[in-house]
């Protein structure tokens, strides 16, 4: 289905609401499972408009109303759009982001459905909050380390370009430029939660079993879940640790070892499940700080993205600075 | 006296409510077939620094029938294949590794099964495949796992898996096929903890007759295992970039 059938079909759902809003409002409550989970299986996807931090034009704005949502997306929309408009009056960055145009991206046509202005939700300014000493001076080591060893070796690459991990994946799981889709599937036991970056499959007990040991340490963590009523908790621990982040590009944040994610999903409607992830990291962030954003359904299957396959991106990056380095070499001092 | 039920294995299948058999649970072959398909003895392993760690373990062969029907040309490729295997398996390279050889590949894999999906996660290189339990469909591509539509036949799940790309093998003796490969899984438990797993192998260009594989799915039984991350990419990373480093790794 397309972003605009969808559109279409939202629009005729609020109709049919209207319609219907004399009656009185029975409560939507989602199906179960046959063992009585409520049931979130499915296609999904978290694309969105709405940025990650809360921009500073619309500090103390927590939510947008319904003509500020349409401007801004309007806005974001002619932003993103690279290719049509004049070109007289576009630098050679613009132009350079053509090399990934329209096509590729996959960041929906709307912003959540809370219609908040920012993903960050917590604390209430919508921005990360401070680092710590320690959190500032390992995140400029970082900083420093990447800019003076842009490409020695496949390690100073972000996970994504090494096919390691993308952000969609997560946890927590955020929306990329592109491929934002998810399956989750119910089997007794346990919900797993399928990205189609980088078909990275998370399988969660939901048993009560103990976490694997502090030593195991993995790019996804080790997660556990359970019901809170309606909402399925996952706790996430056991991160490995490298000093990139685990953001993407919505945010170059880092964490480390320390790092707790706890996800909440709960289904709110036949389209919709609110998913919220807060990021403990004591020794990075001097409080915890929490994301929201919405699933939407999607009716296609999800399809296999093989990444490291195809990496034909790393062999260019590090051929390309050894070329680099080479030239600088061999010019005259 | 001998409980009825011992008798009758098939009352022991573990069933979905709606009466299909539950294959959920972490299973793995006891089997050299991700080796080698055919019978074979043992072999040195391909680097002599690895001694014993990395031999070819001998094992009875998995095919019916026991020989692989290749095509003269193709027959050549398996022979070039198999003298240059450990730089052209794509398994040394951490790739996915297709269809039939995820089910064999010596880890364990997890069937999460529910009213409404199915779902295979295998613990090499967190291959994953989604097997479409509705109305059939055509791949949008080709690509490593391929596109699996499964349906019942009573309690033998049948998976229908096209759209397979040329670039895997089914084992580390060379054995190939083209993007022409068409492969039929059968799924049937045979009592609560085994499942016996067939695979027809079709591929015109390739083979002079569908041949067939198979071999027992044995459910794991640990108390709280699972399946643990095995990003392999990164452990090839120095294998397939290590020239391209700045510095040569110490």
């Amino acid at each position: 289905m397309s972003y605009r059938s969808i559109a279409i079909a939202s629009v005729l759902a609020l109709a049919a609401a209207g319609a219907i809003a004399q009656t009185p409002a029975k409560a939507w409550a989602p199906a179960r499972t046959s063992d009585g989970q409520p049931d979130l299986q499915g296609t999904w996807t978290n694309a969105t408009l709405t940025p990650f931090q809360r921009p500073p034009e619309f500090a103390g704005k927590e939510f947008f109303t319904e003509q500020e949502e349409a401007a801004f997306e309007k806005t974001r929309l002619q932003q993103n759009d690279v290719e049509s408009g004049d070109d007289s009056k576009r630098g050679p960055a613009d132009l350079a982001r053509r090399a990934y145009n329209g096509a590729w991206f996959d960041r929906g046509s709307h912003g959540v459905n809370t219609r908040r202005t920012s993903l960050v939700v917590d604390p209430p300014d919508g921005r990360v909050p401070a680092m710590t000493p320690e959190g500032k001076k390992k995140f400029d080591e970082a900083h420093m380390n990447f800019a003076a060893h842009p490409a020695d070796g496949p390690e100073n690459r972000p996970l994504s370009e090494r096919c390691i991990l993308f952000p969609n994946a997560g946890p927590p799981m955020l929306p990329e430029p592109y491929n934002n889709n998810y399956q989750i599937v119910q089997s007794p036991g346990f919900v797993t939660i399928m990205a189609e970056m980088v078909h990275d499959v998370r399988v969660v007990p939901l048993d009560g079993r103990p976490h694997l040991p502090s030593s195991i340490r993995q790019w996804k963590g080790d997660s556990r879940g359970r019901w809170e009523g309606k909402t399925l908790v996952i706790d996430t621990i056991n991160f490995a640790y490298n000093d990139k982040s685990r953001f993407g590009v919505v945010y170059d944040g880092i964490t480390d070892q320390n790092l707790h994610v706890t996800e909440r999903f709960t289904r709110t409607g036949p389209n919709t499940i609110i998913y919220r992830a807060t990021v403990d990291d004591p020794t990075i962030y001097s409080k915890p700080w929490t994301i929201e954003t919405s699933l939407s359904k999607r009716q296609e299957p999800i399809y296999e993205y093989a990444c490291h396959e195809g990496n034909y991106g790393m062999f260019g990056i590090l051929s390309g600075e050894r070329a680099q380095e080479k030239t600088a070499a061999s010019k005259p001092r | 006296m001998i409980p009825a039920l011992a008798q009758n294995p098939a009352a022991r299948i573990p069933r979905m409510p709606d009466g299909k058999p539950n294959f959920n649970g972490i299973w793995q072959t006891m089997n050299t077939a991700n080796w080698d398909l055919q019978t074979h003895g043992p072999a040195m392993a391909p680097v002599v620094a690895m001694g014993a760690q990395a031999a070819t373990p001998p094992g009875l062969g998995v095919i019916e029938g026991s020989e692989i029907p290749y095509l003269p040309a193709a027959a050549k490729i398996k022979e070039e294949n198999y003298s240059k295997r450990l730089a052209l398996d794509p398994e040394t390279k951490c790739y996915l590794p297709g269809v039939p050889r995820a089910t064999y590949m010596p880890y364990p894999f997890q069937i999460l099964q529910s009213a409404q999906a199915f779902m295979i996660a295998y613990e090499y290189a967190g291959a994953a495949r989604n097997i479409n339990m509705g109305k059939p469909k055509e791949p949008p591509t080709d690509s490593w796992m391929g596109w699996s539509n499964g349906h019942w036949e009573g309690d033998t799940l049948v998976v229908d898996v096209i759209g397979l790309n040329d670039q895997t093998w089914f084992d580390r003796a060379g054995d190939f096929h083209s993007d022409s490969l068409h492969v039929v899984e059968r799924y049937t438990p045979i009592n609560a903890d085994t499942i016996q797993y067939e695979a027809t192998i079709e591929d015109p260009k390739t083979f002079s007759r569908p041949w067939k594989i198979g071999m027992p799915l044995y459910r794991h039984l640990e108390k709280n295992l699972q399946l643990m991350e095995f990003k392999c990419v990164e452990l090839t990373e120095e294998l397939l970039y290590g020239h391209l480093r700045k510095e040569p790794r110490k």
